[in-house]
Order: structure tokens, then sequence, then C-alpha cells
């Protein structure tokens, strides 16, 4: 190596220039190499007409009974509107309750603002949640019935996940010794008219 | 030229032809006529031709259904059913991409235990072995993106649970997700890029990678269960004394191996092609959902040792992390083996117990990350993951204060 460097001297080599040039060209071209991936890689993010897809979604509520579930279909996800009734509300406020949530305050699942609290939701009559067990994503079921046949005697209603068994209580609130770790997520939405919601936009709170 | 050397026939000047064009010739030398294996492989040296062999069958089984499968959410499904039914001899082609893609990972498993007995990962081997696992990196990313395809319903869950794995990254997870998915969800769009990565992106890397494995092992020559280096005592005829010409000795040998092979992969393919559910899952059979989850969502088998690990963490970050460092601690055994010798005949007990560990722990997490994740079986998961860990984790102290045997000068070999 060193007898090669030495002879390209003889030659009048200038090695210096020589080896800037070498990493100039490697420089410009790897940096070049890297703007050429953009492109490619950023053809991976949601297109136009994903994100168009993705867009908010409305339903009318209005003619939703108390103690029923309405679900809307928001990005491919199941969204879970329950309009509770006030037995239902009158369970959630049940002190026993809470010791047998695991996160009863909602501190360590995910909400926007306005819905952490007691009853996770903007208008405690409806209740707004993304439909997928926060274990390993399936689709809980609604059981509202209390002591459910199934679910025992001090069931108090609310959702049940027949993949792993996780159990949710009328606001979404996950049960103690159940495989999910964190209550169902709330999407972000608000209420454009009294009777209609809209998934997929934060309301604004005063 | 012909006229001076009258007794060449056609057939011979042609090779002559293309030889002083092109080093066909020479390359068959180097690397069949010419390349000198040990002449002590024993049965465990089938499976790295039999994985070639399973190679290429994927490969051709996979170009004939591209040519009448549709990578789209609204028509896969159908197509595959389409395949099945209505299309020529479509089932069997079908079936032989996947019993091939279950067969494919038994006997890259055999092939990698193999160099783990042999200490085939060892000096001067190291990128032989760097190689494989990047193989079967590849191989597990093909067989992930290759399972979409079919659109079942435990494609689309299965797809939805390992990519949400990503999510557990901090920081960028969310997002990242978002970027593999290319939608808000497991979609079309998602099921059209996996469709690119399994038919072009992956099997280029793979018939790459298989190249260099091979020219990587042809350069330093193979290892044997002696775990002998052939080349340090040659003959006068300038070749290793325990050497043979891998053709046709060897070619012979695997070409039996492969009618072996053939024959069971012919009894799965016409008589269980569904495995009980374990090549092709039940839940599969219903066309995806994305609002119905299957009632239990398992991998398919060849997954499940590393499933049953990231169920077993309670925390959702270190239970990915955990997953990705149990497949990717094997590229370091090179240097966490500290033993003189390769081969497990000349290791001591230690080495024999923590490897007989490993082959346990390794088919018992296959067979927890199957079942439901209930209590005991969870703690049965810790238990086994741990040994997993400790044959990596502790083979610098093991294999270093290891009894080994003196290796003999010469390969064990008795002629038939």
């Amino acid at each position: 190596m060193t007898s090669e460097v030495g002879k390209s001297n003889e030659e009048g080599v200038d090695g210096g220039r020589r080896h800037f040039l070498l990493v100039a060209t490697t420089v410009t071209g790897i940096a070049g190499a890297a703007l050429t991936a953009v492109p490619f890689l950023a053809s991976w993010k949601p297109s136009a007409r994903a994100q168009a897809l993705g867009a908010p979604v409305e339903q009318d509520i209005s003619k939703l009974e108390p103690g029923a579930v309405v679900k809307v279909n928001w990005r491919g996800q199941a969204i879970f509107i329950v309009r509770r009734s006030p037995e239902m509300m009158k369970q959630l406020e049940d002190p026993a309750l809470a010791e047998r949530l695991r996160d009863p305050k909602s501190e360590q699942s995910e909400q926007p603002k306005y819905a952490k609290n007691d009853v996770r939701s903007l208008k405690p009559e409806y209740l707004v949640l993304v439909g997928v067990c926060t274990h390993l994503g399936c689709a809980p079921l609604s059981r509202f019935n209390p002591a459910d046949a199934e679910l025992g005697a001090d069931w108090p209603g609310g959702f049940y996940c027949p993949c792993h068994g996780s159990k949710f209580d009328l606001a979404g609130r996950v049960f103690k010794d159940v495989p999910a770790p964190t209550n169902l997520k709330v999407p972000p939405y608000r209420f454009v008219t009294d009777g209609v919601v809209q998934i997929g936009v934060d309301a604004e709170v005063a | 030229m012909s006229a001076t050397m009258p007794e060449k026939g056609k057939m011979a000047q042609l090779v002559d032809w293309i030889d002083a064009r092109f080093p066909m010739t020479r390359f068959m030398k180097e690397h069949a006529s010419e390349y000198y294996a040990p002449k002590n492989f024993n049965f465990w040296y089938y499976f790295g031709s039999l994985a070639l062999v399973v190679l290429v069958l994927q490969i051709v089984t996979g170009i004939f259904l591209t040519m009448n499968y549709k990578p789209s959410a609204a028509d896969a499904f159908a197509s595959v059913e389409y395949i099945m039914r209505d299309v020529e001899w479509g089932w069997l082609i079908r079936y032989m991409h996947s019993t091939g893609a279950s067969a494919f990972f038994i006997v890259v498993y055999l092939h990698m235990f193999r160099g783990l007995m042999y200490g085939s990962y060892k000096n001067p081997r190291e990128l032989v072995w760097i190689f494989g696992m990047l193989i079967y990196l590849c191989l597990m990313a093909e067989a992930f993106f290759g399972y979409l395809l079919p659109w079942g319903n435990m494609s689309y869950w299965g797809a939805q649970v390992i990519v949400s794995l990503f999510g557990a990254i901090p920081g960028i997870g969310e997002s990242l997700v978002e970027w593999i998915r290319g939608d808000y969800y497991i979609s079309d769009i998602t099921l059209n890029r996996f469709f690119a990565l399994h038919v072009i992106a992956l099997p280029l890397a793979l018939v790459f990678l298989v190249i260099a494995h091979i020219f990587a092992l042809h350069e330093v020559g193979s290892n044997n269960p002696d775990g002998i280096e052939i080349k340090k005592l040659k003959g006068p005829d300038g070749h290793p004394v325990d050497g043979i010409p891998f053709h046709p000795y060897y070619t012979v040998k695997d070409l039996v191996g492969f009618i072996v092979f053939a024959m069971v992969f012919a009894l799965v393919l016409f008589f269980a092609p569904e495995m009980g559910g374990y090549f092709l899952e039940h839940a599969n059979f219903d066309p995806a959902n994305p609002l119905q989850t299957p009632e239990h969502i398992a991998p398919v088998w060849y997954f499940t040792p590393f499933y049953a690990i990231l169920r077993a963490v309670p925390n959702k970050l270190m239970g990915v992390a955990l997953m990705g460092a149990a497949v990717v601690l094997f590229v370091f055994l090179p240097w966490l083996d500290r033993s003189k010798v390769k081969s497990i005949r000349y290791r001591g007990w230690l080495f024999r117990s923590f490897l007989g560990a490993f082959a346990v722990s390794f088919i018992a997490l296959g067979y927890l990350g199957l079942m439901p994740a209930t209590p005991t079986y969870t703690l049965a998961a810790r238990f086994f993951g741990v040994i997993y860990f400790a044959f990596f984790l502790l083979m610098p102290w093991y294999t270093r204060i290891d009894q080994t045997k003196p290796v003999p000068e010469r390969v064990t070999y008795h002629a038939h």
C-alpha cells in the first residue's frame, strides 16, 4: 500500500487532492442516494385516498334508545356509541365497582382530556368507545345486563372480550385480573348537534 | 484447433467454446466436482440441500400462484378459492406452496440445530452463520407477508397483532405502524404492499443471501460432525485426505435425502395439507373481517416459540424487545462460544446439558405459543423463556469451563 502511494507520488499524483475528491464524491453520492430514497419511503405513508377514507364520520344518535348501542365503522375499527340508561349510570356510581377496576380514574388509559372522568365521556349519557380490546385487538361483546348468566351474579353490566376473557364496565374501564392492561380507548369525538356525533374530531372544551 | 485434436467430439467443442467465454467448467469444478467436503457427513447434513430444494419449490409454485391470485382486499380470498376449486391442479400448486412454507421452517430449524451441535458457526465460519441468520430473518418476513395474502380472518388478525408490535416502540411506534400499513388499519393498501414484498423484494434478497451463504461456505470449506478442519491434512494430490468431491459423492447422497423428503412431503400434501390446523389454520377459511376477531389468535407453528416469549412478559415493550432478542441473539453465537472444540462429540456435559435444555425449551415454547395464555401456561412460558436466554447469555461462561475431550487428527469414519 505504502509503496503504491510512493509510486503515485513519483508520477506526480497529488494524493491530497485525490483523497479530497474521493471523500467529496462519496459524501455527495450518499446524500443523493438518501434523498432519492425519500419518495420511495414516503410512498408507504397513507395515500390521499386512504386519508380521505379515514376522515371523520358522523352518526345520528337522536333515535338511539336508552340502554342501546350503535356501532360505527371509523378507520376500519368498530366505534361503540352507547346511550346509557339511568340504571346504568347508577351502576357506575357504585363505590364497590371502583374497587374491582384496574384503572378507575383512567390514569394509564388512552382517552381525550374531555373523557378523562369517571364516566369517560363528554356527555355522561353517551359513551363513545373504540371497540377494540386493549389486550390483543379483539372485538369485545356488549353484555349490558347485570348478573349475566355466563359472567356471574356480581357482573354489573359492561363489555366482555371472548378471546381471552377481558372484562370492562359500562364506561369501558377494565376489571382487575383480566389480560387487558388498560381501559378501552375513547376516540376523538364531538357533538355536531345534540343528535349527531362526529368521530375523528376533538371536541372543543371550554 | 479441431484439425490438431480430431478426437474431440462436438459436445466437447461446445464446452470449450463456452469456457473461452464464460467460466462454466471452472465454476462446476469449484463448487461441485472439485469441492472437497468431509467424508464423514451424517444424517444432519441433508437439511442444507433440502432447504435449497424447498426454496426452488416455493419460487416455482409461487410464480404459478401469482398467475391466478389477485392482491386486493375485494378479490384476494375469492381468488384463492378460485385457485383451489376452478384452476386445473390449482389445489395442488397451492397446497405445495402452503405445505412448502412449513417444510421450509422444519428443514431450516433442523439445519440450524445441526450448526449448534457441531459448532458450525465457530471460526472460520462466522460469515456462513451470519448469512444463514439473515436468510432466516428474510424467511420469517417472507412467511409473515405471505400469510396475509389469502386474506382469511386469521391472516388479517395475525397481521394486525404482529404489525401492532411495532407500536410498542416509544415515540415513533404509532406512526411507524401507520407507515407499515399505509392506512389506519390493515387494508387493501397493506395487502397490496405485502404482496409486492412477498413476491419480489424478499425472494430476491433470499436468493442473493443463499448464494452468499454457499460462497462463504465453499471459501472456508464445510464443517463436519467431528468439528475437524479437514484442510489441515492434505494428501500428495493437494486435496484434504478426509475430503471427497461433493459431486458425485454428496449429490448422490443428497438425492436419497431428497427422495425420502419428497415421500414425506407428498404424504402431507395429499393426506393432511392443513395438518389439523397447524399448517393452515381453521379460522383462515373465513374471509378477513376487520370487525370480528377469531376466538383464539395464534401464529402459525413456526413463530410460536417467539410468540410465547412475547406473551410471557407482562410489559408490552419489554415483551417485544425480548422477542426480538430471542431471534437476534443467534447472530452472536460465534463470539459467545469460547470453547476450544467445535463438535458436541468432544464437548463436556455442561454444553450438552445447556444445548439439550435449549432444544427442549424451544419446543416447549412452541407448544405454549399455540395454547391460550392461561396463568399456568404463562408461568411455564416464563420458565422456558429463562432457559432459552440462559443458553445464550451464560454461553461465554459454561463453554469456557466445560471439560472438553481431545479432538483426533482424522475424522471418525467407518467404511461400509
